[in-house]
């Protein structure tokens, strides 16, 4: 972020103590690498990766309408969450488009709410002024936030908190780890089985050193999270999904509730249309025919030479080893299969629309 | 080895007669991270100084290896489209990306020597 010093997450000191490079990223000074991104990103898929992802915004609505007011923001059913459970959703604008994509939990009387560090702001004062009398944000700046994702996380978390390994996929608890009364979720943002951990911010680097020092778990930095990220098909705010695009048109339909047909959040009426309708175009996964990677904003042409449509993420998939991509085409060359050139420095490079994930998710279903 | 010189892109040429081999310095490669991707030049190819003859793509970004003489592309490391991580283990070595034939030897005198490019990354860091 230009302008202004960099912020620093609870953990900053133990990124630089462990030979972090540190770069900014939404206003933050943050880890993007420690040994290496292919090396951060496989570990992550064979073993257990620590993420720092304290820059993220939490908050916390109370009262008795809470669940009822923030459902006027996203199109996700929130008043039909269960004690205990998560739920992926967008906040909309008029347009049907997303201002933000977020968690939110029910726990208790409260929602409990993550939203992406580079809109943190802009969300809680957006909710925060239009959620009414009937409920209140609290934000959770104190509190930490990390990610243990991978094949060994339930086992490593385990070791350190009661029940957790029980837990199934989309569910949180507040759980004691080391003696801080955590809000532990089975949720991630690699593909892959593991937890997010809301800590009190004085405890932060306890509970990291700790998990830190389990022989399964190495810190990843932000870099494996985008090619973990990119490989399990999920959507990154900026990137694929913003102000412009839809849930609809992003293949996020699975996120939006049955109520939609009543509407009653910003844009139902688009994205009613474009459930109804089907979108002019849609979010798919791309995978180049060849080695070079294609990078967010190269034009997508069909096979005549016409423009389809554009890259929003891609890169090397270490797991694929190879390049993957995504990225929104028009919705007639949106099948699996369907052969498009991805212009890069001026060449057309053969490419397949294929569908997301690149790599098979391993969520912990029970 | 033969006389090495280094340009303010990053890139070293090694002179041995009147072609030089050309890579990306250890510090470019260190700044990089993983190359998972190098695009070299068609032989025969001719660049003037400061024109991109190379690709290097890293897993996060793709970057221009320029021209860091006037010549015509003699040869070119084909060994790295299936191995481009010998670009992060040999950036100096076995990581080259072309040879060029130098059509200007004088334009040599104004890239740096190692002790020169040394001294200027210190003070990018």
């Amino acid at each position: 972020m230009s302008g202004g010093a960099s912020r620093t997450t609870h953990l900053h000191e133990l990124h630089v103590s462990l030979g972090a490079k540190m770069v900014p990223f939404a206003g933050y000074d943050m880890p993007v690498q420690y040994t290496g991104i292919i090396a951060e990103h496989r570990h992550t898929r064979s073993g257990a990766g620590l993420f720092d992802v304290g820059h993220m915004g939490q908050g916390r609505l109370t009262g008795a309408g809470a669940a009822a007011a923030l459902e006027t923001l996203v199109p996700g059913d929130i008043t039909g969450l269960a004690e205990g459970r998560m739920r992926y959703t967008q906040l909309t604008n008029e347009h049907g488009g997303i201002l933000d994509d977020l968690m939110a939990s029910k726990i208790g009387d409260a929602i409990f709410l993550v939203v992406n560090a580079s809109r943190k702001e802009s969300d809680f004062a957006h909710i925060a002024g239009s959620i009414g009398s009937d409920a209140a944000l609290e934000i959770l700046a104190d509190r930490a936030l990390i990610a243990l994702q991978g094949p060994k996380a339930a086992a490593v978390l385990g070791r350190h908190a009661q029940g957790v390994a029980e837990m199934k996929f989309m569910t949180i608890s507040a759980v004691d780890v080391l003696g801080a009364e955590c809000l532990v979720s089975r949720s991630g943002y690699t593909g892959e089985d593991g937890y997010e951990i809301s800590i009190p911010g004085e405890s932060a680097v306890e509970i990291a050193q700790a998990l830190l020092a389990e022989s399964e778990v190495m810190p990843i930095g932000l870099g494996a999270r985008d090619t973990l990220r990119l490989e399990a098909g999920l959507c990154l705010y900026g990137n694929d999904i913003d102000e412009t695009t839809t849930p609809v048109e992003a293949g996020l339909t699975w996120s939006i509730a049955k109520r939609h047909e009543e509407g009653g959040f910003p844009g139902a009426p688009v994205i009613q249309q474009q459930i109804a309708d089907g979108p002019e175009r849609r979010r798919v996964g791309l995978k180049p025919d060849g080695k070079a990677p294609v990078r967010a904003h190269a034009e997508i042409r069909g096979k005549l030479g016409e423009t389809v449509g554009e890259v929003t993420s891609g890169g090397f998939g270490p797991t694929v080893d190879g390049p993957v991509a995504m990225g929104y085409v028009k919705s007639e060359h949106a099948g699996a299969g369907t052969p498009v050139d991805i212009m890069v420095r001026g060449k057309p490079l053969p490419a397949t629309v294929v569908s997301l994930p690149f790599v098979e998710r391993r969520y912990f279903k029970g | 080895m033969a006389d090495m010189k280094f340009t303010k892109e990053h890139e070293w040429i090694a002179v041995d007669g009147d072609v030089g081999t050309v890579g990306i310095s250890e510090y470019a490669q260190e700044q990089l991270g993983d190359v998972v991707f190098v695009e070299v030049p068609d032989v025969g190819k001719s660049f003037n100084r400061g024109e991109e003859a190379a690709v290097v793509e890293s897993v996060k970004a793709a970057s221009e290896v320029f021209a860091p003489v006037d010549g015509e592309i003699v040869e070119v490391n084909s060994g790295l489209e299936d191995a481009p991580g010998t670009v992060n283990e040999d950036a100096v070595g076995g990581g080259w990306f072309f040879k060029i034939k130098i059509n200007d030897a004088s334009q040599l005198d104004e890239l740096m020597d190692k002790a020169a490019y040394d001294a200027y990354t210190a003070e990018l860091d």
